[in-house]
């Protein structure tokens, strides 16, 4: 039988309705709470779980206790089998990190949390990839891709996935907002990590417009194209993703995901470069520079990448600019441009236009990046 | 959600027979037909099978066909056909891009008789004169309708003639020693196989993708042309229904960086006699005819592309081309740099022929009108459509659409959950088919509309019922319609079952060996 | 007498004057013009397409085509040894009745669901095509032989990861060219040639060329000039040893009696179903398919719908759809994947209801009725003064006659026969260098003893 884990941040998107932005942080939850915030995220969850509840006699409901799970849980009709112990009143990030783990080694297929950004970096903390997970959106700040569009539709995926009749995964970036920053108005993305969700498949498959591939199979595409691309006498910088991370992958180089790597002449330079080192490195040299989107929103520059400075960018010069995307990533844009956001106002104006990006072996794209 | 009486929409179940695959009505020792016996003469003559075969070449099992009388294989087939919704029998505008239009039976009465269907291909010339002349008016047509100087019918499809185009191109620079040409460009909304069928031919592809209102930008094109540049392969308007204004601004780019420009014509309904390739500087071009012709679709083929080229380009032709000299039609096989055969034979002579007479009964003011309403129907829909709450037609671009758009259930979905594809579903159970859109999907939950000239007003009325009553289930009774079809043929299907090696069957005898003897076997094991 | 009113077309409703009106009104327009108003003047074609006075009236239209083709001569009027890849076989009614009904005709793209009778009977072909060829995946067709051929020829190579074809030489060479165009750039061509006596493959030469980088060997089985290889068992062991694989393009008519090339070791086959209940059509009616084994490997290279069956989620029921295939790995070599479109579903239906009729027992028979009739043919054409059979094979349906011995060229005797209403076989002389006077002659079931005898005694009489 199947098993299912379903953690609640009783608090996310508290803040959000009464004008604040988030919850982190224990000061800021008492001043929602002070002024009227009531939780959220149950009644999110609870769409989710109604879904889920088609196969509630098929599937084992793993939970917390009380507000984290249990308790709506046995109000949708579950018998849901809890775990771990919580301090009663006010939960915290701690709590989602500790049962989050216990969920794993008690060996559930899937789990499911409902929050938002700051619950997914607490669950990414917790499982890392190891792990089947997905997002219920419940919560203010959602900027991580691991999230279902909507609670049903999370509860429909997690149903397709407990069946069997999902049977694939795809990586999603956990992104986190700069919290001070955030609330000065000033949206600073960072990316956190990687979680692996569901893959949900497209239904409608019509061979006439060629297969749906797997993201992997793209990924590896785009990074032969690359690779047969390169020259001996240019340094690569290479910045975060799971498709710029293929490169290095298919090379058989150390690489870090979330960090920025230098590769040259085919091996490694340095992994997971700061922005002091990164500027030494690429010094007096010829270099290029290699990104991809990251997250939702279409941010090739300023969502995780910090390392690669205006001053770094300026340095290798816009031509020398390669950026690669899977087709999937650029179609779900719906035709909105690729963003940059460096804090350079001028050097974003400088790159803003129409650029060549790598979406296969062999195959390119010309797309318009925006700032 | 009972259907209001004042909708035009009908309470339609279709036929459903629950009919088993042909293989379950084997009785051993039933025959279908019988082929003529042998003249005991000639079996005197010269034996049989063992003595007019080598040994190791007898098949010794007969094939394990299914033994059915005649009148039972009869019933099975025309059952299947029932649970079938051709155009014939529904108001087709819901397969956006397939211009699924009326084809008139007239045409299939002739195309049916003798002096079509029982000529060799390898027939003198002189005894299929009938036969060449339609090959070589059809020519001359399509120099009229799109101002190339040369057509060729032999291409099997659009998609063929894709790669054919290709094929024109790839010579076309080899004899200049341009070999270094090896990149195509093209746009996202223009038909996949514009990418796919010219990638056969080895060449790297770059695709477009537009702005936000919809259209390919001049500064995108600049950006993927270079002196690698082949060609540029381009649908206009594309298959979101939006014609691209600057389109001769575009060929003239990339005829200045050397390349040839393709024209796919597939969504040519619209634009007949009102803009042509020519003046647009395209080198060459295609029509569908079994889509803007009036030739049936036929489950998907048979099919016909007629591909145009501009006078220096007529060397490349496929062989062989059908000339006329005032007295004969004839071939001409002698073209310089022909690339050849891209089809046995000369072409789809039953649609060829069918198109033909659909083009003789419009003539040129018909053809013309025939767009001129193509367009006139698909805005009527586009204003009641984006009237629907939860229907939107993306990309502002243009203040008009050509003769399809591309519309989106965004809105809808995020409020309900109903997606593109369920809504599909549900509206078979009114009798109607709607078609989302090519993959990959760009705009979100896509639909494709496209009425062309074919259907009455009060038809599209009817289908604008359709939509408008699933809509309000979707927000009524949303359960109802993520679990269509109820009135279609069958319910669900396990998609699962398709992408799983050990589940997948594309035979019966591959269903029966993964299947029923596996079940066998665990039931024996018990 | 007053102008007749033009009349609305009957093909185009809405262009009927009220409706027509009401319609612009609703949409805020006043002339039709308008609503092409995104397109600019200079790119507007303001003059009139030259093309013939249109025929509204049905009953002129029907006139008017049935004149011009009545300028054709027919297989039925005449007696048609003529053959190479476009068959006379019986076509049974039962066949245009099926695929004359506006349901099969008039589809497209449909759903499964509402749509389910056509994807049945698709998934119908194949598996019937699959039981005929002894093969577990079978496509929904593709254009023609030649491009079912071509496409067979580039899975191997992207199964292999190798870039030659090895071709025999005695394939039609208008497939050859088909072939060639298709294959290139990709891949490298080189033939293998044959036993100038028998036409057997020359096995010798095929040792010679295979090399590492050899994908595959393809040859036709019946060959297009008529005789059976028989060495397919030694042939597909050579290749298989290499590491390549054997694609074999054969006549799905043969396959009653004579074996599929997948029992003598072919990974691919591929051919031509218009023999299996289509008409001649002028070479129109032509459908290639491509059969493999149910290995993945296979099956993720076809660029082909393949129609898979599945359950629904009603016990008992049955539903059909596109058996996709998740790639999991990138090979560098796939430049390319091909494509797919609309192509030659129609035709399937037809060879669908066929060989229901026919069943195995009809199939047999069909094949041997064939066989005796080409030997009887074969025998008497033996006996004319001059005339001899160029390859000592064994035969189905075609062979290859040698009239170089009797000082007529090909168009001379053929140009008789046709005055006694005969269409004498394909002249090879362009064709194949070493078949200069040679024709390719083709016997089926529809060919009686009377109509073979007749044959016999026109070509004596155009040789004296």
């Amino acid at each position: 039988m199947k098993s299912c884990g379903l953690i609640i941040n009783p608090i996310a998107g508290m803040g959000g309705s009464v004008g604040l932005k988030g919850t982190d942080g224990q000061q800021i939850l008492k001043r929602a709470i002070e002024m009227g915030a009531t939780p959220r995220s149950e009644e999110r969850a609870r769409c989710c779980l109604m879904v889920l509840s088609k196969i509630k006699d098929e599937i084992e409901l793993v939970t917390p206790r009380g507000s984290m799970g249990e308790d709506l849980a046995l109000e949708c009709g579950f018998k849901p089998t809890v775990i771990g112990e919580i301090a009663r009143g006010m939960t915290s990030a701690e709590d989602t990190i500790r049962t989050a783990r216990l969920m794993k080694t008690s060996g559930v297929d899937i789990i499911l949390f409902a929050g938002g950004d700051g619950t997914a970096r607490d669950i990414y903390t917790a499982v890392g990839r190891s792990i089947t997970v997905l997002g219920i959106p419940a919560g203010v700040k959602i900027q991580s891709a691991v999230f279902a569009r909507n609670p049903v539709q999370a509860g429909e995926i997690a149903m397709l996935y407990l069946k069997g009749r999902i049977t694939t995964h795809v990586e999603a970036e956990v992104m986190d907002l700069c919290e001070q920053d955030y609330r000065r108005g000033i949206l600073n993305g960072e990316l956190f990590g990687y979680l692996k969700i569901p893959h949900e498949r497209n239904r409608l498959q019509r061979l006439k417009e060629g297969s749906s591939k797997e993201e992997i199979y793209e990924q590896e595409a785009i990074a032969h194209h690359v690779i047969e691309g390169m020259s001996d006498d240019i340094i690569y910088v290479i910045g975060p993703g799971s498709t710029t991370s293929m490169i290095q992958k298919k090379l058989n180089i150390d690489f870090s995901l979330i960090g920025v790597d230098i590769i040259g002449q085919r091996t490694l330079i340095e992994r997971d470069v700061c922005e002091a080192d990164l500027i030494k490195r690429i010094e007096g040299r010829s270099a290029k520079l290699i990104i991809t989107p990251i997250g939702g929103q279409g941010f090739i520059l300023g969502r995780g990448n910090q390392q690669i400075s205006p001053y770094v960018v300026r340095k290798i010069g816009k031509e020398n600019i390669i950026i690669i995307s899977t087709i999937q990533k650029i179609n779900r844009l719906h035709a909105r441009p690729l963003l940059v956001d460096t804090g350079d106002s001028d050097l974003d104006e400088y790159l803003s236009g129409y650029y060549r990006i790598v979406t296969g072996y062999h195959r390119e794209i010309i797309y318009r990046v925006a700032s | 959600m009972e259907i209001k009486r004042g909708s035009r929409l009908r309470n339609f179940h279709q036929a459903k027979w629950d009919e088993e695959i042909i293989f379950e009505l084997s009785n051993e020792g039933e025959r279908g037909i019988l082929p003529p016996e042998t003249d005991s003469d000639i079996v005197e003559s010269v034996g049989g099978v063992s003595s007019l075969l080598p040994k190791n070449m007898i098949r010794q099992l007969p094939p394990n066909l299914p033994e059915v009388g005649q009148m039972r294989v009869l019933k099975h087939f025309l059952r299947l056909s029932q649970q079938n919704l051709g155009a014939d029998l529904n108001i087709d505008i819901g397969q956006g891009t397939c211009t699924i239009k009326y084809n008139p039976k007239i045409n299939e009465q002739i195309a049916r008789s003798q002096k079509a269907a029982e000529i060799h291909p390898f027939q003198d010339e002189d005894s299929v004169q009938g036969a060449l002349q339609i090959f070589h008016q059809m020519d001359l047509f399509f120099r009229e309708i799109s101002g190339m100087d040369r057509f060729t019918l032999q291409p099997s499809s659009g998609s063929h003639a894709i790669m054919v185009m290709a094929s024109i191109v790839q010579k076309y620079h080899q004899v200049r020693n341009q070999e270094q040409r090896d990149e195509v460009i093209t746009t996202i909304f223009s038909h996949p196989s514009d990418a796919a069928a010219v990638a056969v031919k080895g060449y790297k592809i770059i695709t477009i993708y537009p702005d936000e209102d919809g259209f390919p930008a001049i500064e995108a094109l600049k950006k993927a042309v270079s002196d690698r540049t082949a060609a540029l392969f381009i649908t206009n308007p594309e298959d979101i229904g939006i014609f691209n204004p600057r389109i001769d601004e575009f060929t003239r780019i990339v005829h200045d960086a050397g390349g040839l420009c393709c024209y796919d014509q597939a969504n040519a309904n619209g634009i007949l006699g009102i803009t042509r390739a020519k003046e647009a500087g395209f080198d060459m071009c295609f029509f569908n005819l079994h889509k803007t012709f009036g030739a049936p679709h036929g489950c998907g083929g048979p099919a016909s592309g007629a591909l145009g080229v501009v006078k220096q380009l007529e060397q490349f032709l496929p062989v062989p081309i059908v000339d006329y000299d005032g007295k004969k039609y004839f071939f001409r096989f002698d073209l310089p740099n022909t690339i050849g055969k891209v089809r046995s034979f000369w072409g789809v002579f039953p649609v060829i022929l069918k198109s033909y007479a659909w083009i003789m009964s419009l003539g040129s003011e018909g053809l013309k009108e025939v767009a001129e309403i193509a367009v006139l129907n698909n805005n009527y829909l586009l204003k009641k459509i984006t009237e629907i709450d939860g229907a939107d037609s993306p990309f502002k671009g243009g203040k008009r659409r050509i003769e399809q758009v591309r519309y989106t259930w965004e809105k809808l979905y995020e409020e309900t959950g109903v997606d593109t594809h369920d809504i599909t579903c549900r509206m078979c159970d009114f009798g109607f088919h709607l078609w989302s859109s090519h993959h990959p999907f760009i705009v979100p939950q896509p639909f494709t509309i496209e009425p062309t000239e074919s259907y009455s007003k009060a038809e599209l009325d009817e289908y604008l019922d359709g939509l408008r009553h699933v809509v309000e289930e979707a927000r009524k009774e949303p359960e109802l319609v993520k679990s269509a079809p109820h009135k279609s043929v069958v319910h669900k299907i396990d998609e699962s079952w398709f992408d799983d090696p050990e589940k997948w069957a594309v035979t019966w005898r591959a269903y029966l060996k993964k299947h029923r003897l596996k079940k066998k076997k665990s039931c024996e094991d018990k | 007498m007053s102008e007749r009113e033009k009349p609305t077309h009957p093909y185009i409703p809405n262009s009927s004057p009220k409706v027509k009106r009401e319609m612009m009104r609703e949409i805020g327009i006043n002339r039709i013009d308008e609503l092409y108003e995104d397109i600019p003047e200079r790119l507007r074609f303001r003059g009139e397409m030259n093309l013939p006075r249109p025929l509204r009236s049905e009953q002129e239209l029907r006139s008017h085509v049935e004149k011009i083709l009545s300028k054709n001569q027919t297989c039925e009027e005449n007696i048609s040894f003529l053959g190479g890849g476009c068959y006379k076989h019986y076509v049974p009614a039962i066949c245009d009745e099926i695929i004359g009904r506006a349901e099969f005709l008039t589809a497209y793209a449909g759903e499964p669901y509402e749509d389910h009778g056509r994807f049945q009977a698709l998934f119908e072909y194949q598996s019937l095509m699959a039981e005929l060829l002894d093969m577990d995946v079978v496509n929904v067709p593709t254009y023609d032989w030649g491009q079912s051929a071509s496409t067979s020829i580039r899975m191997a190579e992207r199964i292999t990861g190798r870039g030659e074809a090895l071709i025999s030489d005695t394939i039609s060479p208008d497939r050859l060219s088909i072939i060639r165009n298709y294959c290139s750039p990709a891949m490298e061509i080189k033939l293998i040639g044959h036993d100038r006596d028998t036409g057997q493959i020359d096995i010798d030469d095929l040792k010679s060329k295979i090399s590492r980088t050899t994908a595959c060997f393809y040859f036709e089985n019946p060959s297009y000039l008529g005789f059976i290889e028989e060495h397919g068992e030694e042939i597909s062991q050579l290749l298989h040893e290499n590491g390549s694989l054997v694609v074999v393009g054969t006549d799905p008519v043969s396959l009653g009696v004579i074996k599929p090339p997948a029992q003598y070791g072919a990974d691919i086959v591929c051919g031509d179903i218009q023999g299996l209940g289509n008409h001649l059509y002028f070479g129109g009616a032509l459908a290639g398919f491509i059969a493999t084994p149910d290995e993945e490997r296979f099956v993720m290279e076809y660029p082909s719908r393949l129609f898979g069956i599945a359950q629904t989620n009603v016990e008992g029921e049955w539903g059909f759809g596109d058996v996709a295939y998740g790639r999991t790995s990138f090979s560098k070599r796939e430049k390319g994947k091909e494509f797919v479109g609309t192509a030659a579903a129609l035709w399937a239906i037809s060879s669908a209801v066929y060989l229901s009729l026919m069943g195995p027992k009809g199939m047999r028979e069909l094949g041997e009725t064939i066989l005796q009739r080409t030997g009887y043919c074969i025998k008497r054409l033996k006996e004319i003064e001059g005339v001899a059979i160029r390859f000592d094979s064994f035969h189905f349906k075609e062979f290859v006659v040698d009239f170089s011995k009797t000082g007529k060229r090909v168009s001379e005797i053929n140009g008789f026969l046709r005055g006694e209403k005969i269409f004498g076989g394909k002249d090879l002389t362009q064709e194949f260098a070493e078949l200069k006077d040679c024709a390719l002659y083709c016997v089926t079931e529809t060919h009686s003893k009377e109509d073979i005898d007749k044959l016999v005694d026109a070509v004596e009489r155009a040789l004296s």
